[in-house]
């Protein structure tokens, strides 16, 4: 795609006199250095210089509301038909897996929650089951139910913006805007028991932060009486619609063994017929004894992959209910005292605090106490030496924490299997020899989350 | 621990300080010095320093003499932590650390299990000496390729050599016995002091049987090359080429071993343990928070 020498153009990049490539920006030394300025050119000026040559190489993104977040894409076009797709990632790394090496293990909760930013209680959990592995302790009934029931919740507002971005980069407003709606109402919920909308840092080691605050049970239970009212609205605006099922159906396929080669998880690994699902298979958390479905189908496509989640979300409302049913009274965070946390928080008259009965207790009657409460705030505790993989069922797929320890106060290393990560290995695959508009259908389906990917 | 310590680190505390570029020693502060003084640390061959404190003498003196080394001679790296030689258990300290008097918890009299250096004796328990010996028979250079086998906290793992992963891989994923259809992750772990330092880590799953085994090789420095295991399994290509963006470590036979997260100029690679992690000091009520590598770390 270079431009023949010696042809004479105009209205090309700005500055040095003669460029030999047309899209080689201009550049100017400075004292501070080059400077490269970057220009844009005349279409019919681009198009000359693919005459007879009907490629065109596309950056979509990083910036773009269609890639899903920061996403770059370069495709490859021949007229309308993607040839060569590529993924180009990166641009929301923060290094967090790095940071956790210099934080004590319980501080480690708030920087993998932050991970894939729409499912932050499963990398907490996964997390946290990590530790515990390492750590040998097993965490309070109560905890656990708790674990299952945020971690259900939040796979349904997972999905719901799973729906909702993807209908809106398919041009189905309603469905963004009803999505994004649902969703603050499960958030609400997830607000009330964790304090946070998202970024929650609840569920921690040994057992959660907090146990749930009162009504909790009366409050889920409304949601799930008005989330199951209202994924009829999904059915309703996406389910049986035409236009909605001719951009999905048979777009984006890939079959079972492109989906297990490519290490692809979560609903696009069952869209294509294998009820592979952590829950049932490997099951943590008590999975097993609650009664839910794993949905699958078998097209393969991205249609398939709408129906599995949104069949996947009542499957949540189901369990969540069952969880709701389960909670008895209980401590929520294990009783070793050189692990627990050792206060639960509560509001005093500044908005923010401790427990006034902690406090009065580590200041006026027990040393030890007091003891305890600074070292594992200051050093943290220590988990014995060894490696620890633990997978749990994100909304998107496999969710891996390879969590490693020297037997110190930190993580001597935490690497995040995530699913997103994984899944947009399969762009490609299912974009290359299709049109452009079903490379956007194709990401929207895969449904990944940049924060997650990046790290 | 390969590099002589700075000089206000004696051996005793070298271990527990061993932070990238944390200036401070532990032997800054009187009363800490008093605590830790005689924490039996498991031998210790950082580089013996000039004894730094009076009261420190005796013990670092000590602890030269049992490691065989004075005058600060360099010594040869020593097994870390995690792989220290260990079928015989370790009294333990209590949980945070103290030695002496003060542990009125009970912890202090617990004995630790280290984790295992060799291979874990038979039976492994479980469907593990099965796969093994699976493994065995159908893997004709299993006596070479595969160094070790672990299993801790049920969890089985299998060290293999660098040139012969993808080999072992192929093997896994196409035995009837086995069927590890999927690689579930690969990620690299920098043991800064071992020899062979950077190690990789492979978690493969049998969708079939429902079981997760775990493949490690280690490399050094100076020729981090590993046999790249795209070819069978094609996910692999971004995990191995995170691993070469993060470590360092060369994958043979990748098809594009590029840069992924980090920007394609960017020099060195960051998860390395000798990798600053780099940040700017806070103002937190009047107080100067200095920034988190450089915070007090407890081992």
């Amino acid at each position: 795609m270079t431009t023949t020498s010696g042809s004479e153009r105009v209205g090309g990049p700005v500055e040095p006199a003669e460029p030999a490539d047309v899209y080689a920006a201009g550049e100017r030394e400075t004292t501070e250095g080059k400077i490269y300025t970057v220009t844009g050119g005349d279409w019919d000026q681009l198009l000359a210089d693919s005459e007879g040559d009907q490629r065109m190489v596309v950056n979509l993104g990083p910036q773009h509301p269609s890639t899903h977040g920061v996403l770059r894409l370069v495709i490859e076009l021949e007229g309308e038909t993607v040839t060569q797709a590529r993924t180009v990632i990166g641009y929301l790394h923060t290094g967090i897996e790095k940071n956790l090496e210099y934080r004590n293990w319980v501080q480690g909760v708030t920087f993998v929650t932050r991970m894939d930013y729409l499912s932050p209680i499963f990398q907490e959990t996964a997390y946290c089951l990590a530790v515990e592995k390492l750590l040998g302790v097993e965490v309070p009934e109560r905890a656990t139910v708790i674990r299952v029931l945020t971690m259900e919740l939040t796979r349904i507002s997972s999905h719901l913006v799973g729906l909702a971005t993807g209908g809106m980069e398919l041009g189905a407003l309603t469905a963004m805007t009803n999505g994004f709606r649902e969703r603050e109402l499960v958030l609400d919920v997830l607000e009330l028991i964790t304090g946070l909308r998202m970024n929650h840092a609840y569920v921690r080691p040994g057992g959660v932060a907090q146990d749930l605050p009162p009504g909790t049970e009366d409050r889920v239970r409304e949601l799930v009486a008005t989330l199951r009212e209202r994924f009829g609205a999904i059915d309703d605006l996406l389910t049986g619609q035409p236009i909605w099922q001719k951009r999905l159906q048979g777009v984006a396929h890939l079959d079972l063994q492109g989906c297990i080669a490519l290490g692809v998880t979560g609903p696009m690994l069952r869209s294509a017929g294998l009820a592979w699902d952590l829950r049932k298979v490997e099951p943590y958390c008590g999975y097993e004894t609650y009664d839910f479905e794993v949905p699958t189908e078998d097209t393969a496509d991205g249609w398939g992959r709408f129906r599995v989640r949104v069949r996947e979300m009542h499957e949540s409302l189901k369990i969540i209910e069952q969880a709701i049913d389960r909670l008895q009274p209980g401590p929520v965070m294990v009783e070793d005292t050189k692990i627990a946390w050792p206060a639960q928080l509560s509001i005093g008259s500044d908005g923010m605090g401790q427990s006034l009965e902690h406090v009065k207790r580590i200041m006026g009657t027990s040393m030890e106490a007091l003891i305890h409460h600074f070292k594992l705030v200051t050093e943290g505790f220590r988990v014995p030496a060894g490696q620890v993989y633990v997978a749990i069922e994100s909304p998107r797929g496999e969710l891996g924490m390879h969590v490693v320890s020297d037997g110190g106060t930190r993580p001597f290393r935490v690497h995040v299997r995530d699913p997103s990560f994984v899944n947009l290995q399969s762009v490609p695959a299912t974009c290359e020899g299709g049109l452009l508009s079903d490379t956007i259908a194709a990401v929207a389906t895969i449904d990944p989350v940049m924060g997650g990917v990046d790290r | 621990m390969t590099a002589p310590q700075d000089p206000s680190q004696d051996d005793a505390h070298g271990k527990a300080e061993q932070t990238v570029g944390s200036p401070k020693g532990p032997g800054q502060d009187p009363s800490e010095d008093v605590l830790r003084a005689g924490h039996p640390v498991t031998p210790v061959s950082a580089g013996v320093g000039e004894p730094s404190t009076d009261h420190d003498r005796s013990d670092s003196a000590k602890t030269a003499n049992e490691t065989g080394n004075l005058g600060g001679a360099p010594l040869a790296p020593s097994p870390g932590a995690v792989t220290a030689p260990a079928h015989e258990p370790r009294a333990g300290s209590d949980m945070f650390g103290a030695t002496f008097g003060g542990d009125t918890s009970g912890f202090g009299g617990l004995v630790r299990q280290q984790p295992a250096a060799l291979s874990s004796p038979r039976p492994y328990g479980g469907w593990f000496d099965e796969t093994v010996d699976a493994l065995q028979e159908a893997y004709p250079g299993f006596g070479e390729a595969i160094t070790r086998v672990i299993v801790d906290r049920g969890e089985l793992t299998l060290h293999v050599l660098p040139g012969r992963v993808a080999e072992v891989c192929q093997v896994l994923r196409d035995s009837q016995n086995h069927r590890f259809e999927l690689l579930s992750s690969v990620s690299g772990v920098d043991y800064i002091d071992q020899p062979d330092r950077f190690h990789v880590v492979y978690h493969l799953t049998s969708m079939t049987y429902r079981r997760r085994i775990r493949l490690e090789t280690a490399v050094p420095l100076d020729n981090a090359h590993v046999a790249s295991v795209t070819r069978v399994y094609p996910t692999a290509d971004f995990h191995e080429r995170e691993t070469w963006d993060m470590f360092g470590i060369v994958f043979d036979g990748h098809p594009g071993l590029t840069r992924i997260l980090m920007p394609d100029d960017w020099q060195g690679h960051p998860q390395r343990k000798d990798y600053p992690l780099g940040g700017v000091p806070v103002e937190y009520k009047g107080a100067q928070i200095p920034p988190p590598d450089e915070r007090r770390a407890y081992a």
